[in-house]
């Protein structure tokens, strides 16, 4: 599929489709329909146990016009390995068909259950996409913290008060995980910067063809449900999340690191803090002390960030 | 914190009105739970959001593992450390804590499971009703153990039993279960909270040999004290079959001895552990065995039957494992023939079988995602009832 510069260059034939019941400013559909039109092709979805598996698939209506199989919650990567596989046999054996292998995960399912699978493919080197749709907790079960809930959030089993303000620890850094198993293609991706995310869907795409996977994408996925937050606001938080330097975005293509959206001027943090309900406890003075932390880890991140940009190759 | 400072902030005894969820969690910290390790499952969450803010409160810790198996094996390590500690999960997550619980069957560590059922197999029906998870409690790991389930049916129950499975697996040293179902978890019903006097709890026995005379393992007893770490005393703990000080050993006489009285710590004292409540049963033609949410269901349509003149009536098994098969027995010694009614295609209906052998035992095979109606259940006599 080719580059873009505009979203009304966007196809309009869509492969995931309305009716679903995922929440009203939710981020997740606007990534999947993106996704299934930008990797073009035959192609087989893979569902980790999530948000997206239990509210696109409720009988007898799905939104899914592709092949879909859901597994448990810890192995959507192995099963990923496992059709790609089979692919493989039935291309060796007689006239197969090629396509191409799309995994959707929450956060749960990748920073945490999932992990080991996710490293098992990783490593193995299968030829597929793993989409990780982060939304920074277990919205599915009841906004349960994750490896993926940044420091600070109140979730129900983190809940902010006198003992502890939030979220004692930091996020997990998913994509360094990622990047230590030398996948050829990684990124994160945005809603808030929709071309650049096509864009870098069409480059999987193209990945995909030459058999050049396996390639991760790290999405940041607005939940206002979780958040505690209007819905109107879920792509306001995506931006500010990129514009306060909290969540980068950036892609390793074969190791060079660029960081695709620049951001000279860091708004801050206090910003996108104070629309969500989950930060909200951390603007009082006596949680100072977590916002300092916060925004030092900003920092060193994305300075860190610069730095590995400027090397010709990590890997 | 001071023992005063912690009672103070444990439920007072009275009259509640409480999720049975949240009942759990409130009996197990009366009970002495001081570490709860989960990961989140639809339903059981309810136990797990509640621990997180109630541990800290009573000076305990509320940790979130990265899975089912990351928790168990915590609640195994806190609970071998010295705490009494607890997880709670729901039937996919309770799959992939078998081989800890083999685990804790081996090496006798204390933990109580908190198994709130949804309709399975597999991811099957989250938010829906189910108690296909009979047999998988018994024979889920590999190997001969034998394990304790409890089967509450209502909120008061799962009070209760979550403070009696702290009791039996500090008492035998066995991982216990506490059996419920999606809707006696999600339940609102009256729960009294008794004088705290009159709540028995069991402490972990301690060594009363010297450290130099200690054996963690030792075959002197059926349950072996335990020692609480740090206290000085050595202990060599290994899921490979081990000798009386706790090494590895592949020699036949000892391994007979330990895996004898793994079986034996619990089937010699059946009777003390197995609970049971009747029903009308005494006269009964017709017994029906029914546990959880369906027992509640099965006692209206015993009392509908009765006042229609037939003689039914209702065995409910408080404890899956041990089966209190004696009494089944004795019941039906008269000819009585048994249905079992439960939302799965015949697994207690199995056990029945195997003990109730001079009458006929009928089933009422359901598929998970509702609870059978009282109507439902009285139709189901009228056709088996003999007459």
């Amino acid at each position: 599929m080719s580059r873009i510069r505009r979203l009304n260059e966007i196809p309009r034939e869509e492969l995931f489709t309305s009716g679903h019941s995922l929440c009203a400013g939710c981020g997740i559909p606007p990534m999947v329909k993106m996704a299934l039109k930008a990797i073009d092709g035959d192609k087989v979805v893979v569902n980790a146990t999530c948000c997206l598996e239990v509210a696109t698939t409720l009988y007898p209506h799905t939104s899914w016009l592709v092949p879909w199989v859901h597994n448990a919650f810890e192995n959507a990567a192995a099963t990923a390995s496992g059709i790609e596989s089979a692919m493989k046999v039935l291309l060796r054996k007689r006239d197969g068909k090629k396509y191409k292998i799309i995994v959707f995960g929450g956060d749960g399912g990748t920073f945490d259950i999932g992990l080991q699978s996710l490293s098992g493919a990783l490593e193995r080197g299968h030829n597929f996409l793993y989409v990780c749709y982060d939304n920074e907790a277990y919205m599915n079960t009841g906004i349960q913290r994750s490896g993926g809930t940044p420091l600070g959030a109140a979730t129900t089993t983190s809940p902010a008060g006198r003992v502890i303000p939030g979220k004692p620890e930091n996020k997990k850094n998913l994509m360094d995980i990622v990047i230590a198993h030398r996948v050829p293609y990684a990124a994160t991706i945005n809603p808030a910067y929709p071309t650049d995310m096509w864009n870098k869907f069409a480059k999987a795409s193209e990945f995909l063809d030459k058999n050049e996977g396996p390639i991760f994408f790290h999405y940041y996925s607005p939940c206002p449900v979780g958040w505690r937050m209007d819905t109107s606001l879920s792509i306001e938080a995506a931006r500010l999340a990129v514009q306060t330097r909290l969540w980068p975005v950036y892609e390793v293509d074969h190791g060079k690191i660029v960081i695709n959206i620049r951001v000279n001027k860091p708004k801050p943090i206090e910003e996108y803090l104070k629309i969500q309900g989950r930060f909200r406890h951390l603007l009082k003075p006596e949680n100072k002390e977590v916002v300092e932390r916060l925004k030092r880890y900003i920092e060193s991140n994305w300075n860190r960030l610069l730095k590995l940009a400027e090397l010709g190759s990590i890997y | 914190m001071s023992k005063v400072e912690i009672d103070n902030r444990l439920l007072k005894p009275g009259v509640y009105f409480m999720r049975g969820n949240d009942a759990s969690v409130e009996g197990a910290l009366i009970a002495g739970c001081r570490f709860f390790a989960g990961y989140p499952i639809t339903p059981s969450n309810e136990i797990a959001t509640l621990m997180s803010r109630r541990l800290p409160q009573v000076g305990g810790i509320y940790m979130q593992f990265e899975d089912e198996i990351g928790s168990i094996m915590a609640v195994l390590g806190a609970s071998n450390g010295g705490v009494k500690s607890m997880t709670a999960t729901s039937g996919p997550g309770f799959s992939l804590m078998q081989e800890a619980i083999g685990l804790a069957a081996m090496t006798e560590t204390p933990a109580v499971i908190v198994e709130v059922q949804r309709g399975g197999p597999s991811t099957g029906l989250p938010t829906q009703v189910g108690q296909g998870d009979v047999m998988q409690v018994k024979w889920g790991s590999h190997g001969d153990y034998e394990i304790v389930a409890y089967l509450p049916n209502s909120p008061q129950e799962m009070f209760d039993m979550t403070i009696k499975a702290f009791n039996t697996a500090w008492r035998y040293r066995v991982p216990v279960v506490v059996l419920s179902d999606q809707m006696i978890g999600h339940m609102r019903e009256k729960v009294v909270v008794p004088p705290y006097e009159e709540i028995e709890i069991v402490e972990r026995r301690r060594p009363e040999e010297s450290p130099e005379e200690f054996l963690p393992f030792s075959n002197k007893y059926l349950i072996p004290p335990m020692a609480v770490a740090g206290e000085g005393y050595r202990i060599h703990v290994t899921g490979l079959a081990h000798n009386e000080k706790g090494y590895p050993t592949t020699d036949y006489e000892t391994v007979r001895k330990l895996v004898t009285r793994l079986v034996r710590k619990i089937r010699d004292n059946e009777r003390d552990i197995a609970e049971y409540e009747e029903f009308m049963a005494d006269d009964a033609k017709l017994i029906i065995v029914s546990f959880g949410i369906t027992s509640r269901s099965a006692k209206k349509a015993v009392r509908d039957a009765r006042s229609k003149g037939l003689k039914v009536g209702l065995f409910r098994p408080k404890t899956a494992w041990p089966f209190p098969y004696w009494r089944l027995q004795e019941l039906t010694n008269n000819g009585a023939d048994v249905l079992v009614v439960e939302i799965n295609m015949g697994q207690m209906y199995r056990v029945v079988r195997e003990h109730v052998r001079s009458s006929e035992v009928y089933n009422m095979p359901l598929t998970p995602g509702a609870c059978p109606s009282p109507e439902d259940i009285y139709k189901k006599i009228e056709e088996v009832y003999p007459r």
